[in-house]
């Protein structure tokens, strides 16, 4: 008896194709991957705890997560009125600023760290006008926001951009006809179709935001149990020799990680649900 | 949008917004776009040419800068290949064929995106570093592949693997497979299939997918700085030097070679935009 794994075509190459793919996959990914968990599973189990425990470690997990989560949340409320902007609005330099979105996508994140220390420095551009306030951003947990702001907006925006184009304008009119206000069409009409793909983008600035290192090493000043974000931890502990520790941390955060795309999509799921 | 200018005039209130508000908003939006993107990117450039343009040319003709280029060159000239290869082979199977666990397999190819980059150049200390499980073996044959050049090899394809199978798929799979099964049932081999029918129709795509894979395999930084060893004119890329110079609190050099990447990024933004309006226009040709 066999059991039909793949419905009959007539396309060729098939076979060659899916296993090109599964041995390339396997050799570059999955494999080396899977050295982290085989390498975790050789520690004991005390040893492990009291590594991915230790207070430092826990307060690097604390900056990762909160620092991706306020990211996110900036994002969320930011995201959408820049791409409300760009969709519904005609302004001079439109197309280049719609490119620009992109920016954090395209920019290596080394430089995206360099040009956001520089910026936000106590003598550079926004900087200077911050510190009279009392506000420093550079070298602070605060700038582990900045830069996780900076790395999650195009997921956001560009989540957004194609509903809010595609919104039909006849439900809008509909709504006015019925003596909805602007206010009203908004909050009642045009958000609830714009939540999953809200939702979307905010998970996807979130997951980027907890494993990001290069945009943030240079303004955050990592000091540790202040300012050192975990991936740094990692690279810490790498340099000291420490690979057992460093495994152990790395196992943390890939395990957190596919836990947060499990629920981003049991979420999608639930909501397509509904609208379906 | 031209269809709506007759009815705008009579319905403004109905589903636009004061011009007031209008520009509220737009103000607000572009202050924050300022404040994270336009500032920074300013800045960057700002510093590369702080002392002028002969120290700029100066600090790019460094033997270190030039080594820099050359190894981020060569990394990307071996992995946007490979990573092309990979992505038609995937697109081709996951968007024209039917067949168990391929959610599974889709879901893999994004992996690189879940993955913290300090993590995917850990992944190559833990198998090929000294103390990994291939490292005695590797030692004994005197193979280097971490803190080398194969070892940044490595760690730029596996950052860089999924952006071309992931414009092609959604892209093959809204397109369906009739036109490929006619020229098959018309006579077609595989090969003058894909070459005529498939490749003309997503040629824009691919070409998408291949501008954003080149742009992450040369900026790359977490995963290369990890298996790099930071060795100067030796396992440094562009983006491991611009921190280097950064560290040593030579910034206009720093930003000098950080301008380069910026230029990378801005000419990788207008191939962009070249591209979804080539696109759109081709779709807009009859047949």
């Amino acid at each position: 008896m066999t059991i039909r794994l793949k419905r009959h075509s007539v396309l060729p190459g098939f076979g060659l194709a899916l296993g090109y793919t599964l041995l390339y996959l396997s050799l570059i990914a999955l494999v080396p991957l899977s050295g982290i968990f085989f390498k975790t599973a050789a520690m004991n189990w005390d040893e492990f705890w009291n590594t991915a425990t230790a207070p430092r470690a826990l307060a690097s997990y604390r900056l990762s997560f909160g620092a991706a989560l306020a990211g996110a949340l900036i994002n969320a409320v930011f995201g959408p009125l820049v791409a409300w902007v760009l969709a519904r609005y005609h302004f001079p330099g439109k197309r280049v600023v719609d490119a620009l979105v992109d920016l954090p996508f395209a920019l290596p994140t080394a430089v995206s760290g360099l040009a956001l220390a520089a910026v936000f420095s106590a003598n550079g551009w926004i900087g200077r006008f911050l510190e009279p306030l009392g506000i420093k951003v550079a070298f602070t947990p605060l700038g582990v926001v900045v830069a996780l702001t900076f790395i999650g907006l195009p997921f956001v925006v560009r989540s957004l951009c194609p509903v809010l184009e595609d919104l039909e304008k006849d439900v809008e009119e509909a709504a006015a006809s019925l003596g909805a206000n602007r206010l009203q069409i908004f909050w009642r009409v045009i958000l609830p179709s714009l939540r999953p793909a809200l939702l979307t983008g905010f998970s996807l600035a979130f997951a980027r935001a907890v494993g990001e290192y290069g945009s943030v090493i240079f303004i955050a000043g990592n000091m540790p149990m202040v300012s050192e974000i975990a991936p740094l931890l990692i690279v810490t502990k790498l340099e000291q020799y420490d690979y057992a520790g460093a495994t152990a941390i790395a196992a943390v955060m890939l395990v957190a990680s596919f836990l947060l795309l499990l629920i981003v999509n049991l979420l999608q799921w639930r909501s397509s649900q509904k609208t379906a | 949008m031209a269809d709506y200018s007759i009815i705008d005039h009579r319905m403004k209130s109905a589903t636009g917004e004061p011009p007031a508000a209008r520009l509220v908003l737009i103000v607000l939006a572009l202050s924050f776009l300022a404040v994270f993107l336009f500032v920074p990117l300013a800045a960057v450039l700002a510093g590369a040419l702080r002392d002028g343009l002969s120290a700029y040319f100066k600090a790019l003709a460094e033997p270190d800068s030039l080594a820099a280029i050359r190894l981020t060159l060569f990394a990307a000239a071996i992995a946007v290949p490979l990573n092309l290869v990979f992505g038609v082979a995937a697109a081709w199977a996951i968007a024209k064929f039917d067949f168990a666990g391929k959610s599974v397999l889709t879901a893999l190819i994004d992996l690189p995106f879940a993955v913290s980059p300090v993590i995917s150049g850990l992944i190559y200390v833990l198998l090929f570093g000294l103390q990994g499980t291939l490292g005695p073996w590797l030692a004994e044959r005197d193979i280097k592949i971490v803190f080398a050049v194969p070892g940044i090899v490595l760690a730029t394809v596996f950052v860089s693997f999924p952006f071309v199978a992931r414009e092609l798929i959604p892209l093959m799979q809204e397109q369906g497979a009739e036109e490929e099964e006619a020229a098959r049932v018309l006579g077609a081999s595989g090969f003058q299939t894909f070459w005529r029918v498939t490749l003309p129709n997503v040629k824009w795509g691919l070409l998408y997918g291949i501008i954003l894979c080149n742009a992450r395999a040369m900026g790359e930084f977490g995963a290369v700085s990890v298996v790099s060893g930071h060795i100067r004119g030796s396992t440094n890329t562009l983006p491991l030097h611009a921190e280097i110079l950064y560290n040593e609190y030579n910034f206009s050099a720093a930003f000098a070679v950080a301008s380069l990447l910026v230029l990378l990024a801005l000419a990788t933004l207008a191939a962009k935009k070249l591209v979804e309006w080539k696109s759109r226009q081709s779709a807009g040709e009859p047949g």
